[in-house]
């Protein structure tokens, strides 16, 4: 017996174009990420808090020389984006995990990395937001010029790779009880190289160092970024499956 | 009648716990199988496989002519899927909840199939809401809506009463036979015997891993079922 043609649903439109069917679904993650986010405000009104406290408190207790200062601006950069990002992460995930949408998610009938790249896509997107934010303010309290296009770069390049590992490591943290812990614990290891380059080139730029010093860290950003980007579309699959 | 869903030898292992031991089913087309058993029997697990949403550690699972794992976004694409979580965003709207899951299924003409979908369920009035506002019964109604918005062949149901209050039970069943109706093969897992009995076609019981015993409705009284489903259990303990 089939069922009434009133209620019969329309025919895929993209059955035989995976590649447009794996675009849609990305873009529908996205959208849905956009939108939730657009109407709650939850996940970047705490990640723009955080960044900024951090920024501010820094600012006090780092009394220090023009110099010196400009010598630890990079750091003091990242950290903020980083923390700021798991934080991100965390709370992208577990609104996946709360009412089991997740497994939503992993009902559709697409390829499952196009659920990680809309995912990853939507907190690059929040963790890029915050950044834009925290640079204008970050300059002004601390009287330094950041808006040179090669520390932009690297800003970019780093959040990326960050983004690209988190999200996957988020993905395996969010089923357990202890999620806000582990991703952490999970995270800062594999994400040490990211970090380090993001550092040692975002310093580069802000001391003005030549840029043959400079190039291997922004080389290992980007066979980083390459290379996690890739690990997460083969594994996606068995990550979130059980 | 087409066989649906072929399950043979099925094995289910989390670490050095079997849940799943060896476990046969077989559900024809247009059949309606209550799924009961104790806790931890291990029914929403046998959900979960026939939902791709797990893999099998081993066995043969078939469903609509594919293989899972292998073929798993072929079944997905002809399963509907409600559990006791809604799988529905808060912060959006039912609407565009359903918009989300559509562009997911890749359908085409969306506007008129989440109308038609918001009216099956009876939430037409509040399409422009946000989930997080509507009680549990009118959540579980949606997250019908949404498992029927491809027409999926297969319906899998897991405990979709839990938490209900008896009006919200109550018009959930009518949503239930309106969706069996349409001829889609269910398959649902309930500890309520009762409602079960009352929507179900053929009762299958879930103990230790394996199908311990299966009756179709013609073949027993509804006032028999919880005599049917003790004894069920017992011979499988003994």
């Amino acid at each position: 017996m089939k069922p009434d043609t009133a209620i019969l649903a329309s025919e895929p439109r993209s059955a035989h174009r995976p590649l447009s069917g794996f675009l849609r679904a990305m873009g529908a993650v996205i959208w849905k990420d956009l939108a939730a986010e657009l109407r709650s405000r939850e996940l970047l009104s705490a990640m723009l808090v955080f960044a900024l406290l951090v920024i501010i408190i820094f600012n006090f207790a780092l009394e220090l020389d023009p110099k010196t200062r400009a010598g630890v601006t990079a750091g003091v950069l990242w950290v903020t984006f980083v923390f700021a990002g798991t934080l991100g992460l965390n709370r992208s995930l577990a609104i996946e995990k709360d009412r089991g949408c997740i497994d939503g998610l992993l009902l559709a009938p697409v390829d499952r990395s196009a659920i990680y790249f809309g995912k990853a896509i939507g907190n690059l997107i929040f963790m890029l937001i915050v950044e834009i934010i925290v640079l204008p303010v970050y300059s002004l309290l601390y009287n330094v010029n950041l808006f040179k296009p090669g520390l932009l770069l690297v800003i970019l390049l780093g959040s990326i790779g960050y983004i690209a590992v988190g999200t996957l490591l988020a993905t395996m943290a969010v089923q357990a009880r202890t999620r806000d812990i582990l991703l952490p614990i999970l995270l800062f290891p594999v994400a040490l190289p990211v970090l380090m380059a993001s550092v040692k080139a975002s310093n580069g730029f802000l001391q003005a160092l030549p840029m043959a010093e400079i190039q291997p860290w922004l080389n290992l950003l980007i066979v980083y970024d390459i290379i996690f980007t890739a690990v997460a579309f083969m594994v996606f699959d068995y990550v979130v499956e059980e | 009648m087409q066989t649906v869903i072929e399950v043979r030898r099925l094995i289910k292992r989390f670490g050095l716990k079997t849940v799943l031991r060896g476990l046969d089913f077989r559900v024809e087309q247009g059949e309606f199988v209550a799924l009961l058993g104790p806790n931890g029997a291990g029914k929403t697990t046998f959900l979960r496989i026939l939902a791709s949403l797990s893999r099998p550690s081993l066995g043969e699972v078939r469903i609509a002519g594919y293989h899972l794992p292998n073929q798993s976004a072929a079944v997905r694409r002809r399963l509907g899927v409600v559990s006791h979580l809604p799988l529905l965003y808060g912060d959006l709207t039912a609407e565009e909840n359903l918009r989300f899951y559509g562009r997911m299924y890749g359908l085409a003409d969306l506007d008129r199939r989440i109308a038609e979908v918001l009216e099956l369920v009876g939430l037409a009035a509040r399409r422009r809401d946000l989930v997080r506002t509507f009680s549990r019964g009118m959540q579980q109604r949606l997250a019908i809506g949404r498992a029927v918005l491809h027409d999926p062949e297969v319906m899998l149901f897991d405990e979709p009463h839990t938490g209900l209050d008896q009006d919200a039970c109550a018009m959930l069943d009518t949503v239930l036979r309106e969706v069996a109706a349409r001829g889609r093969t269910v398959v649902m897992t309930s500890h309520d015997l009762m409602r079960a009995a009352d929507l179900a076609s053929r009762f299958d019981v879930l103990s230790r891993g394996v199908i311990a015993a299966s009756v179709q409705r013609a073949e027993i009284n509804p006032n028999d079922l919880l005599a049917f489903y003790r004894q069920s259990l017992q011979e499988v303990k003994a």
